[in-house]
């Protein structure tokens, strides 16, 4: 039994991550149709700028992971400017491959700047390990940590975009750009917001992984990226709850086929949900069936 | 328009007909004043450490045989190329080192799997591929049990390295139940597996739990609580520091505290960062060389490493400083820097003595040689035993 509750606190540690992730990947594709496959390298130099802060500049961890989040939402907003919005009006397949040539760009240009070389984040929390109800299953500090971040940033997402102005934009955005632009919001304006705040929710992400594994590197976002985009998908894909589900669930059904045995095949059960749901249910667990608008 | 594109096409047909010649002549000249030998490393990529730290030492060792007259009265010239830890890497930069820079041996890759890279073209084009770390028991003997003619290594092999551990665990340790997590995805990991388990079997003891992981993963959570569950007295990590110091760290905080055996691809100070020290505590790891060896020619490497660069030198540095010798020494024997001369002279090389150790090549090219076993206490390696052949 211990060793069950054991696992599913691993999977939720695990499963935070890949929530964090999907709420910015969901976010993106909610409002201007676009994967944003660069996601994960944003997350990836959210880890950089993490790293260099504590490092360097000895900051503590809430400063560093604020810093690291206005930085990767810059970051995220030249990066719409830059290369997504030249290809607004094509095709979507175009886009998408700018997304990927993006990917690859920072991946690279990382690579180029820092080095592929390994590094290990300095030790900024405590390293203090609590037993659950007198077991020998441990939570980790970090873990608390971690699943704190992640769902007050999520509380905080729901207020943005359900309570707010810019909330409201947003999601008629969503709804109907060329509408919302005749009512008056400026799409461009808005766009933007949705970059910034996803590509924060990114960098967050990444300090909190640097942190948590104590490793970073310039291709640790490709494989991450790609889970959350699972987890998107899963929770339905443009839904902002269906990705914190769908980020938790990955989690806990990765670390159980591990817990099962199968620890080698648990990335190729991750990608059968996706091909599963994406027959079965294409809108995802959370989403609604809408017809296409012809 | 066809016949414009034919026309072109012809033109650059004949340009690199051409270019091939120019540097087929160039290959001539050149080697009659510098033996020049060629480093395929990881100077870059997963495995850089390793990597840097080889052809660190063989660059001092050839600095210094050159400073003292070079070989055969000749400068060795060194030259250097990444191979970027990729194994179909290793193999474009053997192919380049032969034919385009007409080098007389190949020195490295680092593991086992580049060396596999790395062998076809030295073998194919008969030149010498010593690597001193490639530890993988199928790197000079191939699938059929072939030896292959001009692929050398100065260091044990894996199955040793497995046998050694399990012997240690068993008799020294006093411990019946090992638990196992091995990187299925690599031959060195696997290799001290196997022999790890066999030998562990036949003295009498028992494989609890056997679990795998994948290079590059970070969390292994849920691996360690399943061998947690299997409560073992022992775990073997035979894997690389890149995740080695994950999974310590990892099983340290799940309340893992058996101690934890691996192979020499612990060697690494990056392992520190990545465990921190706390959790480096009751680890024990074979290796080549320990820097607590009190041996006259330890004791001056080391001044003469610190002396150059200012720190204290790891294992990969005294392997790449040991094949830096084993190199001129062979070429020395040999009379002539011709690869095929070489080859022969490495072939018989008789109680060549080293910082690693004094070694002599078998028939198989593996060298015969000590092993040593160190403990990492609050991450600093301490040498615990030397192990004679």
């Amino acid at each position: 039994m211990e060793h069950f509750i054991q696992q599913i606190v691993n999977g939720i540690s695990l499963g935070s991550i890949y929530a964090l992730m999907a709420l910015g990947y969901t976010m993106v594709y909610g409002i201007i149709k676009l994967i944003n496959f660069a996601h994960g390298e944003i997350y990836m130099v959210g880890a950089y700028i993490g790293y260099a802060l504590t490092t360097f500049f000895n900051f503590g961890f809430f400063p560093a992971l604020i810093l690291s989040m206005i930085l990767t939402s810059l970051l995220g907003v030249v990066i719409e400017k830059v290369a997504y919005k030249p290809m607004r009006n094509s095709t979507r397949i175009a886009a998408l491959i700018t997304a990927i040539a993006v990917s690859m760009f920072l991946q690279y240009g990382m690579m180029y700047f820092v080095t592929p070389q390994t590094r290990s984040y300095p030790n900024i929390l405590p390293d203090i390990q609590v037993s659950l109800f007198g077991t020998n299953a441990v939570v980790d500090i970090r873990n608390i940590y971690i699943l704190t971040v992640t769902i007050v940033l999520m509380l905080l997402l729901q207020y943005v975009i359900h309570k707010t102005k810019t909330g409201k934009a947003m999601r008629a955005v969503a709804l109907d750009g060329d509408a919302s632009q005749l009512m008056g919001i400026d799409m461009n304006k808005t766009i933007s917001y949705t970059f910034a705040i996803g590509s924060a929710l990114a960098g967050a992400a990444g300090v909190l992984v640097g942190i948590y594994y104590n490793t970073i590197n310039p291709l640790m976002g490709a494989v991450p990226g790609l889970k959350a985009f699972i987890a998107a998908v899963i929770g339905g894909i443009g839904v902002i709850p269906g990705a914190v589900f769908g980020g938790f669930f990955l989690g806990v059904t990765e670390t159980v086929v591990s817990a099962l045995g199968g620890s080698l095949y648990k990335d190729a059960v991750a990608f059968a949900i996706l091909i599963l749901v994406l027959l079965i249910k294409p809108n995802g667990i959370f989403g609604s069936n809408q017809r296409e608008k012809v | 328009m066809k016949k414009v594109v034919s026309v072109f096409l012809v033109l650059i047909m004949v340009a690199s007909l051409v270019v091939g010649c120019s540097s087929d002549s160039g290959q001539g000249s050149g080697d009659a004043d510098t033996i020049k030998v060629g480093l395929n490393y990881e100077l870059s990529g997963n495995v850089a450490s390793y990597g840097t730290d080889l052809s660190d030492g063989i660059e001092m060792a050839i600095e210094e045989i050159n400073k003292n007259g070079g070989v055969l009265g000749k400068q060795i010239e060194v030259i250097k190329m990444d191979n970027t830890s990729d194994s179909a890497e290793a193999a474009n930069i053997s192919e380049r080192l032969i034919t385009r820079e007409n080098v007389v041996t190949i020195l490295g890759p680092a593991t086992s799997g580049n060396t596999k890279g790395a062998l076809p073209p030295a073998e194919q084009h008969g030149v010498p591929l010593v690597s001193a770390s490639a530890t993988a028991d199928d790197v000079t003997v191939d699938s059929n049990g072939k030896v292959r003619d001009y692929v050398f290594k100065t260091c044990f092999s894996d199955s040793y390295q497995g046998v050694t551990m399990a012997n240690f665990a068993y008799n020294d340790l006093g411990l019946k139940n090992a638990a196992i997590l091995v990187e299925n995805t690599s031959d060195y990991s696997i290799g001290i597996q196997n022999s790890f388990i066999e030998e562990f079997t036949k003295l009498g003891g028992k494989i609890v739990a056997e679990e795998a992981y994948q290079s590059k993963e970070t969390d292994f959570r849920a691996v360690l609580t399943n061998i947690r569950a299997a409560n073992p007295e022992v775990l073997l990590v035979p894997g690389y520091y890149e995740e080695v110091g994950l999974i310590i760290k990892q099983a340290r905080e799940l309340g893992i505290d058996v101690p934890i055996l691996g192979g020499d691809g612990y060697d690494s100070p990056e392992i520190l960062d990545l465990a921190g020290a706390d959790a480096l505590n009751d680890v024990y790891y074979s290796n080549h060389y320990s820097p607590m060896d009190t041996s006259e020619e330890v004791v001056a490497f080391r001044n003469a490493f610190k002396e150059k660069f200012g720190r204290e030198p790891g294992a990969f540095h005294a392997m790449g400083y040991d094949l830096g010798y084993f190199f001129a020494d062979a070429v020395e024997r040999a009379g002539e820097a011709s690869p095929e001369k070489i080859r022969d002279a490495m072939a018989e090389t008789v109680d060549f003595k080293g910082i690693t150790g004094t070694l002599s090549i078998d028939e198989n090219h593996n060298p015969v040689k000590a092993v040593t076993i160190l403990e990492l206490v609050n991450g600093e390696p301490k040498f615990l035993k030397k192990l004679e052949p």
